[in-house]
């Protein structure tokens, strides 16, 4: 296969492959997942394509440093199951990271493919491999070393807890995860809806960690059910990683926001995605009904655009985005924006509500808006939105969906007392070992760095395992 | 999975149940509560803790068959169980020696005021109980909550027990003639709750309410149950469940309870429909879930380390 590869530069003229993905008016009707995923034959197009650069910069732009060279040559050569290996040493959720990495920031903004025509589709490719490595059911188990009588407790379900679970438990540790809810996967299973990353996915992952030995326990809440200090000194956990995410949402803090109509995207995502409202009545969860009415979501990033995909998906008439900078500003993945264009929704760039209008019963009528243009950079780099003068306007709406960010979970700082926090809450830790303040403590993800990606949140996972091991063996065991 | 060791009727539509829950036995205080699924379809929903004995690890709830979930989680038995039970969730009541406190309790709302009527009482304060049902049969706990007042005086809409009228009657009497009454709780239906907070108003005793608003998670993540209070919102899952009642905004409360009453009264009527096959549905979710905890624990030994 090799001997037939193209030259190099023959490859740079070769497309990038693109993406099988359902009809847009067929797959706006229900949660299927929207892309299909490469075939072999597809798959082996894109991966030649790959200049196997001497000093690849795909590895360098992405946060763990996934061998992207090296795992896409060993699609190229057609050893499917090595390629998946090759990502799993460093990405132990390849085929969530596949779908919803930002790649177009990340291993495939630096691709030098991109300056002449598409970048390699890298996050395509890990998709396939880590889909391939499922379907023919042999994904293998990495060896688990012999238990060093040590136990760690992890407080969190999502992509962090879940990545430094695998790690220690791989090292000979003993791992519990507690969730404070029902279900294990964090924003995987309650925020990321289920066409956009199937659940079956995350539970597939979870089963391999069990399997792999790690203990789960859901419905226990942190700082509520049992404290770190009872984790510690009553139930005998060594060490301790936080990961708790930024979960709470914000709001505008703008009148009417308690009409009834108006909710958080947690709120709305979490009842359809947690808890299935879109299967009532076959699901006992409610929700705000969205057929033929109009919806719109304020923000920019992933979490409205899912909004908004899914009222479309719930039968929405009209679906908008009313964003208060403009395109270039969106923080969400392109890919999503291309979706979600073709889906229909409806973009207001540099539109943001000032008040919420309700009728007699507090039902939701109406956002009164504001033109907003842009002026300076902020701290964020990003040019400031000022409002125009005069420019108000009224929206008729029945749903409006707040998805403007979120802020530090504070259940465990506040039940802790001797833990470290900065400034808006968020947990300070070391950034080599993920230690914090606490002796034993360690914390990564979201609720280190506020609202930031799910590769993120995994490679915290990976060093602070790498940092607790680190530390138990510096520590003398109680028990060990 | 949560076992149910006991479950009897406390009154019509209402019943107590033991639930093994020996986490939340060990730490919970009174005015916290629990959020419960019932199967996995279900939705999640607060109850408060009434009662619970660390040495069981059991925790008591009292359910008030109102809608779909809790008519059916009063469908089930001892020996039956609970797919999920969270907690304990919000804040603690504040307990102190406040003097004398006049604990108010319209239906259900008895249940939810009993565990923090005890520990007022054990803090050293005068309890002053007053019990509103709508009938006789709807006055709840109503021996329990004498045990720890030193007055309790029973009101019923109709007349059928106790002073015919409304929990505000004695309250405004006591207040009226002069009586000492250094703090308020009330909890029951919103409209009760709001009219307990006008009478203490013009008086100025500090009065706290719990609210029931719609909740989802209970841990702050979602805002569903948030609350206008002192024309700031607040979660009333961790910011509450209890208030000031002077500064809650009891129209909003009772606009946003009613939001999903069209998707309610359609999971009631399915409900009522078929019963039998919802609680065999609880049956086999948590049967499924036992199973699978039997399963986790054994393959947890086999594990090659
Ligand atoms: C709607 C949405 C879409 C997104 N889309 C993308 C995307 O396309 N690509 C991308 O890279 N990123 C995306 N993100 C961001 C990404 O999901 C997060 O950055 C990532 O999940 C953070 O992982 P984490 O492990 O730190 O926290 P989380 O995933 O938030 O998990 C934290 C877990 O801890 C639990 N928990 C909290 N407090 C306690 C406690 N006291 N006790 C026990 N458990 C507790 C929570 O219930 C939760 O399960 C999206 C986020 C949202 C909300
Ligand atoms: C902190 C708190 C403590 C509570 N403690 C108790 C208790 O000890 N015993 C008891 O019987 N009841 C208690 N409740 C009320 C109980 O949660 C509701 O009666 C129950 O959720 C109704 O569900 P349903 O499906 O049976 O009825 P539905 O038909 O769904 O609803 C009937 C009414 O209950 C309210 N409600 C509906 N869904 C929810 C929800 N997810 N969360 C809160 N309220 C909802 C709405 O106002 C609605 O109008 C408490 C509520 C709160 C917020
Ligand atoms: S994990 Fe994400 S950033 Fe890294 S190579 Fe894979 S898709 Fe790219
Ligand atoms: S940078 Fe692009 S072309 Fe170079 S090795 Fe990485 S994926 Fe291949
Ligand atoms: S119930 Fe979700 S924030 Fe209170």
């Amino acid at each position: 296969m090799t001997a037939q590869r193209p030259s190099v530069k023959e490859r740079v003229k070769l497309p990038r492959q693109p993406m099988p993905e359902r009809a847009a008016n067929a797959r706006v009707r229900d949660f299927g997942e929207v892309n299909l995923g490469y075939d072999a034959a597809l798959a082996l197009a894109e991966a030649v394509r790959c200049l196997e650069c001497a000093s690849p910069k795909c590895v360098g732009g992405c946060p763990v440093g996934v061998k992207v060279s090296e795992f896409v040559a060993l699609v190229a050569a057609g050893d499917l199951l090595a390629a998946a290996a090759k990502v799993r040493e460093d990405n132990a959720l390849p085929a969530v990271t596949g779908r919803v990495c930002p790649q177009e920031d990340q291993c495939e903004g630096v691709c030098p493919l991109g300056k002449r025509g598409s970048p390699l589709a890298v996050g395509h490719l890990e998709r396939f491999v880590a889909d391939y490595e499922r379907r023919v059911g042999e994904i293998g188990l990495p060896p688990i070393a012999a238990p060093t009588g040590r136990s760690v407790a992890i407080v969190g379900s999502g992509p962090a807890g879940l990545s430094c679970a695998g790690d220690l438990v791989q090292r000979g540790h003993r791992v519990r995860v507690f969730e404070a809810l029902h279900e294990l996967g964090g924003v995987l299973v309650y925020g990321i809806p289920e066409f956009r990353l199937p659940k079956e996915i995350v539970r597939q992952d979870v089963e391999s960690l069990a399997a792999m030995g790690v203990e789960f326990e859901t419905n226990v809440v942190v700082g509520k059910t049992v404290t770190v200090d009872e984790l510690m000194r009553e139930e005998g956990y060594d060490a301790v990683f936080l990961a708790t995410g930024a979960g709470l949402p914000r709001f505008l803090g703008v009148p009417g926001e308690h009409l009834n109509g108006v909710c958080s995207a947690n709120e709305f995502l979490t009842r359809v995605n947690l808890m299935k409202a879109y299967r009532f009545p076959q699901a006992d969860e409610p929700l705000f009904d969205c057929r033929g009415r109009d919806v719109a979501v304020i923000g920019g990033g992933n979490t409205a655009l899912d909004s908004v995909r899914t009222a479309l998906r719930l039968g929405a008439r009209r679906g908008s985005i009313l964003y208060r900078r403009s395109r270039e500003e969106m923080p969400g993945r392109a890919e999503e924006i291309h979706h979600a264009e073709q889906e229909g929704v409806e973009f207001q760039f540099l539109v943001n509500p000032v008040e919420f209008v309700g009728d007699e019963a507090g039902a939701l009528v109406a956002a009164r808006c504001q033109r907003m243009e842009l002026g300076e950079p902020d701290d964020s780099g990003r040019r400031r939105p000022l409002p125009i003068p005069g420019s108000e306007f009224e929206l008729p709406l029945a749903l409006a969906v707040i998805a403007v960010g979120t802020t530090a979970n504070p259940i465990v700082q506040s039940t802790t007392p001797d833990l470290a926090t900065r400034r808006g809450g968020y947990i300070a830790a070391d950034p080599r070992t993920l230690a914090t303040s606490k002796p034993g403590v360690f914390a990564g993800g979201d609720i280190v760095t506020g609202a930031a990606t799910v590769i993120l949140a995994m490679g915290a996972g990976r060093t602070a395992a790498a940092g607790i091991h680190e530390y138990l063996d510096a520590e003398p065991g109680r028990r060990a | 999975m949560f076992p149910i060791r006991e479950s009897r009727p406390l009154a019509p539509g209402v019943r107590l149940f033991r639930i093994v829950a020996p986490r939340i036995a060990r730490k919970r205080q009174a005015g916290q509560f629990v959020i419960v699924r019932l199967h996995a379809d279900g939705e999640r929903i607060p109850l408060t803790i009434a009662d619970s004995d660390a040495a069981a690890g059991t925790i008591t709830l009292i359910v008030q068959g109102i809608g779909k979930t809790t008519k059916l989680m009063n469908s089930l038995a001892a020996g039956d169980a609970i797919l999920d039970v969270v907690g304990p969730l919000g804040r603690a009541s504040e307990v102190e020696r406040f003097g004398t406190v006049a604990v108010l309790g319209g239906g259900v709302g008895a249940a939810i005021a009993y565990p923090t009527a005890v520990a007022l009482g054990r803090a050293g304060n005068e309890v002053l109980t007053i019990l509103g049902g709508r009938s006789r049969e709807l006055v709840l706990l109503e021996a329990e909550l004498a045990a720890v007042s030193a007055e309790l005086v029973v009101t019923t809409d109709d007349g059928s027990y106790g002073r015919r009228g409304l929990v505000t009657g004695p309250l405004l009497e006591w207040l009226e003639s002069g009586r000492r009454i250094d703090r308020v709780l009330a909890i029951g239906p919103v409209p009760m709750m709001r009219a307990v907070a006008e009478v203490t108003r013009p008086w100025a005793v500090p009065t706290i309410v719990s609210l029931n608003s719609i909740m989802v998670d209970g841990t702050g993540m979602c805002g569903g149950c948030r609350v206008l209070v002192g024309g700031e919102s607040r979660f009333a899952c961790v910011d509450g469940p209890e208030f000031d009642a002077h500064e809650v905004d009891f129209a909003v409360l009772a606009q946003r309870n009613a939001m999903y009453r069209d998707a309610e009264s359609r999971s009631l009527s399915d409900f009522l429909a078929d019963p039998g096959g919802e609680v065999e549905k609880v049956r086999h979710d948590c049967r499924r879930a036992a199973a699978r905890e039997e399963e986790l624990a054994t393959s947890l030994v086999e594990v090659p380390r």
